[in-house]
């Protein structure tokens, strides 16, 4: 147990580890507890913002839903408002052309029935005509009695 | 015990046990290794303990070759197996600097890893047994350098030689003198030496309490490297001797006192370790402060 060089041998080697361990070792150890501790600070924080826009976005979410929602119904009513009066305008127009139909009708009808009425004057006195001529024969002048007849198939 | 078939005291064991390996200057000037513990005396100052040196340099470079590995593959996603063992040992020592050490100063954790590890492992060296490793040194000795084997000493726990926590202790010493007359000025330094504890503010009663002052202040001071290293020596030195005396019993009764012992001895292992690291930063602690 004599204290001798060994002493500072020790202390060269003491002075030697400790600075090898503050270049070396200790450094780059030291940065990446640091760089984790940092990547978790970074993810923690990263997933609180992650929840809270997620709240958001449903919530925007929401609003959207109902805002469309109230735009559907309201779509739908004008639809149905729009629905109905193009009907009940259907309606007026078939009734009016119904109408005119059967008017135009009425006067074709009535028109025909002038017609008829009057054909049938002009074949009764042609019957007429003939009646008495082949009852009255030669005697008769022919021409004034159809003028007369004439006269009276007008009268009719 | 060593050479069964010859005879051995007892006290010759154990003196054997705490010879070191030493090499240095003859009285005559030659250099070579001492033969017996009176050459060794006899070579004074000028001799280095080769097991000292060699057990401690192994143990050093083993850790700082395992940190630095570890260092250069450090994974910060996935930490895996010896990086976790690492990162829990330097959480531990930055915890311990962060608690006791208030000044700023780069060197002091590195440091303090380098002291806790470093010493925790030539502290271990007392668990393994007393025998093995001289048995080594003399089969390699007596084989390949022809030595005598009865000439060949290994003492295998540096810390149980005085040289080696001397060394730190004085290393340590060193630094703390340097920061502070870095940090307070050789004036703050002189003030702290010489104005307390006795303190006055009569300018004449000042000036003549300076020696009182000094002396006491001059001794504490001297006294924090002597207590540090002896602290640590004599806490290893007591206990490699125990185990010493465990191994001079009968070779099938050993286990139960040195069994026992030795699981007792993790703790002073790991403990004194702790005490010389945590000393160093309070001393680190104390030269830069400047609140006195």
């Amino acid at each position: 147990m004599n204290i001798n060089l060994t002493m500072i041998g020790q202390l060269i080697m003491f002075a030697m580890f400790t600075w090898f361990c503050m270049k070396f070792v200790w450094p780059p150890i030291v940065m990446a507890m640091e760089e984790r501790k940092k990547r978790i600070e970074a993810g923690l924080l990263a997933a609180e913002r992650g929840l809270s826009e997620q709240a958001d976005a449903e919530q925007k979410a929401q609003e959207a839903i109902a805002q469309s929602k109230d735009q559907a119904a309201e779509i739908i009513a004008n639809a149905a408002r729009q629905a109905s009066g193009m009907v009940e305008d259907a309606k007026d127009v078939a009734i009016q052309e119904a109408d005119k139909v059967k008017a135009q009708a009425q006067a074709q009808l009535e028109q025909d029935t002038v017609r008829a009425r009057n054909e049938l004057k002009d074949q009764v006195a042609g019957l007429v005509m003939q009646g008495v001529n082949s009852v009255l024969a030669k005697e008769v002048d022919e021409k004034t009695h159809k003028e007369m007849l004439g006269k009276l198939s007008q009268s009719l | 015990m060593s050479a069964a078939n010859e005879v051995i005291t007892s006290s010759g064991y154990i003196k054997h046990h705490l010879q070191n390996l030493t090499y240095g200057q003859f009285p005559d000037g030659h250099w070579g290794l001492a033969h017996n513990a009176a050459e060794a005396k006899a070579m004074g100052f000028w001799a280095f303990h080769l097991d000292t040196l060699g057990v401690s340099f192994v143990l050093g470079s083993l850790f700082l070759t395992l940190f630095y590995r570890v260092g250069r593959k450090m994974s910060i996603d996935t930490p895996t197996g010896i990086q976790n063992f690492v990162e829990s040992v330097i959480d531990f020592i930055n915890e311990n600097v962060r608690g006791s050490f208030n000044g700023k100063n780069p060197l002091v954790a590195p440091l303090a890893l380098t002291v806790f590890i470093w010493i925790i492992l030539m502290n271990t060296m007392d668990l393994v047994p007393v025998d093995w490793l001289p048995q080594v040194a003399q089969y390699i000795g007596s084989h390949f350098f022809g030595m005598d084997p009865h000439h060949i000493y290994f003492k295998v726990v540096p810390t149980t030689d005085p040289n080696a926590t001397f060394g730190l202790a004085i290393g340590i010493f060193l630094l703390m003198l340097y920061y502070s007359i870095k940090v307070k000025g050789f004036g703050g330094f002189s003030a702290e030496l010489t104005l307390h504890p006795f303190e006055s503010k009569n300018l004449f009663i000042k000036v003549l309490l300076i020696p009182a002052n000094f002396f006491l202040e001059f001794v504490s001071l001297i006294a924090k490297p002597v207590s540090h290293s002896l602290r640590l020596f004599g806490n290893m030195y007591a206990g490699e001797m125990i185990f010493i005396l465990i191994a001079l019993l009968p070779f099938w009764i050993q286990w139960t006192l040195s069994l026992p012992w030795a699981i007792f001895h993790i703790l002073i292992v790991l403990l004194q370790a702790f005490i010389f690291m945590t000393l160093v930063i309070v001393y680190m602690d104390m030269a830069h402060d400047k609140g006195h």
